[in-house]
């Protein structure tokens, strides 16, 4: 404020910007971060505010609209939450089924042998260029034809982990790219062989740097996990799709599916930023 | 191009600390290396006798690090041929997958432990693990007995507190002495340092220096590439300066950093002690 402005106000605001200027910094910086956490709380609260306000405004018009029947969730409820174990079993053997197939992918695409580097490509290449549930058909419905039948369970899952260990293959091959070239180096001047330094130097660090991605497929894979529905494993979403169509209440089965994934996505996306967190924390530079 | 057995290293001539009669250790004879078209090493020969240290000085880009390099054959030399502790084995550039050569330079790395600039420890592996890793997968050694081995050089370097760290939590210095441990944990007949405290602040240098001055002192034989001129005058048997990819002058520390003949060598003397000249 410019000083030649007279009267009680102007002098009163010389003055609180005296004290200010008189402060001493260790307060000043105090009193900064204390305006940030402010202003974090905040932001936190109006968001969490937002969100109860838009959901519980959908909550209410939906039960004023009258076309829902919440007696469908005490009757079905039960049913369709049933799923989730099943849900859970498929995309948790499936990831570590894709991990592996992505292992040896991985290991594949970096290879110097032309067969061996071929192959990888190729599944990699097929994989990637048609869509998911004309693999899962593939396995379910076309094999049985050249006599190769697999139960619904074992179709679905081998589906799921050949399609997200293609993309997984990908990512494991730039994760190990991504391991300092000094490391293969000093395990090499050691007088290691090829394999212990794959095994032992390069591989733990690249699984470190992909850790991240793993998660986020896990995630994706969830999802997708629906998918198998269309070979009758009974997980989340055949169960709604089927308590819906039975009782002409799709919309309500339908929300009880949608509910479920999304919940199990959110915890699945909090356990993934810990472990991101717990991971950065102890993170170890070379 | 063939390379005769008995071309020698003009200036070698047995260390201070070198038993009688012994042979040298380490040859390198007339290696070139070339990246495509570049010309990078243009016929180096070195030899280097038991228990001696020598420093291989020059500016970035003169060939030093390659010419290190080409000894463990972490770069496979063009021309040449390497001999470790007996062990010849040439230049095959043509080669580089064949599985004996390959075996070969294993040998050659197995007693040749190189030290690099930018440590490389395992960053996965804590300290103990770092050091006891090659020598069990490597050279088969009992768990019980790499572990008393690793501890024993632990200690040399200093940082026996260290032992259960990850190399994330050390300073510069305190992950390339554990680096300088796990080569030594190797018990090689020789160990190669590429330019080992280039990327350490200023203030680190001086405890890696005496680690390395400690161990040139009790007859490790040392071949270093480095910038501290005062460490190759205290303790290098003898001064190899390169530039251009060959050898300009070589001889005793107080000759070669004492009183340069070659106005190269001094012009770059004048220029490194000048930039290395700092106060305290």
């Amino acid at each position: 404020m410019a000083m030649g402005v007279g009267g009680p106000g102007g002098a009163g605001r010389a003055s609180a910007e005296d004290a200010f200027l008189l402060a001493r910094p260790e307060v000043i910086v105090a009193e900064v971060a204390a305006a940030r956490a402010r202003s974090r709380r905040r932001f936190r609260i109006i968001f969490i505010l937002t969100w109860i306000v838009l959901v519980g405004a959908l909550v209410i018009a939906l039960a004023q609209s009258g076309k829902v029947d919440p007696t469908f969730i005490g009757t079905w409820g039960p049913f369709i939450l049933g799923g989730i174990p099943v849900t859970l079993f498929v995309s948790v053997t499936s990831i570590i089924l894709a991990v592996v197939f992505a292992l040896f992918g991985a290991l594949g695409r970096l290879s110097r042998n032309p067969v061996i580097y071929a192959i990888a490509t190729l599944y990699v290449s097929m994989v990637r260029g048609t869509p998911l549930i004309v693999q899962i058909f593939f396995i379910y419905l076309a094999l049985p034809q050249f006599g190769i039948v697999l139960d619904p369970l074992p179709s679905g899952i081998l589906a799921l982990a050949f399609n997200y260990g293609a993309y997984l293959t990908e990512i494991f091959r730039a994760g190990v790219e991504a391991v300092p070239r000094g490391q293969r180096e000093a395990a090499q001047a050691l007088g290691m062989t090829e394999g212990s330094i794959m095994r032992r130097v390069i591989l733990p660090q690249a699984i470190r740097i992909v850790t991240p991605a793993i998660g986020n497929d896990f995630i994706s894979m969830t999802k997708d996990s629906a998918l198998v529905s269309y070979v009758t494993i009974e997980e989340v979403f055949w169960r709604a799709n089927n308590a819906g169509t039975q009782t002409f209440r799709n919309f309500e089965a339908l929300l009880i599916a949608a509910v479920i994934y999304w919940v199990m996505t959110i915890v699945l996306s909090f356990g993934q930023e810990r472990l991101e967190r717990r991971m950065a924390e102890s993170d170890v530079r070379i | 191009m063939t390379v005769s057995p008995d071309h020698r290293d003009p200036f070698a001539k047995p260390g201070a600390l070198t038993p009688g009669g012994a042979q040298p250790i380490v040859r390198a004879v007339d290696v070139q290396k070339f990246y495509g078209s570049n010309h990078v090493l243009k016929g180096v020969t070195l030899e280097v006798y038991p228990r001696e240290t020598i420093c291989i000085i020059g500016k970035s880009g003169s060939g030093k690090s390659t010419l290190l390099r080409c000894i463990n054959f972490l770069e496979e030399p063009t021309v040449g041929f390497i001999e470790v502790d007996g062990l010849r084995v040439d230049a095959a550039p043509l080669k580089a997958r064949n599985r004996a050569h390959q075996e070969q330079i294993r040998q050659i790395r197995l007693q040749a432990q190189m030290v690099f600039q930018e440590f490389n420890l395992f960053p996965h592996m804590k300290v103990i693990d770092n050091l006891i890793e090659a020598p069990i997968r490597v050279k088969g050694v009992p768990k019980g007995q790499a572990i008393t081995t690793a501890e024993k050089y632990l200690e040399k370097v200093g940082l026996s507190e260290k032992r259960d760290e990850y190399p994330g939590r050390l300073s510069g210095g305190q992950k390339q002495r554990v680096a300088i441990a796990r080569a030594l944990t190797m018990e090689p007949k020789v160990l190669l340092f590429d330019e080992p405290t280039s990327a350490l602040d200023p203030t680190l240098v001086g405890e890696v220096l005496n680690v390395m001055e400690d161990l040139a002192h009790e007859g490790s034989t040392m071949i270093v590439v480095t910038h501290e001129m005062a460490f190759a005058r205290e303790a290098a048997d003898r001064v190899y300066f390169i530039e251009g990819g060959q050898f300009l002058e070589v001889g005793e520390p107080d000759d070669v950093l004492g009183h340069p003949k070659d106005p190269r060598t001094r012009e770059f003397l004048a220029r490194t002690l000048g930039e290395a000249h700092v106060p305290g």
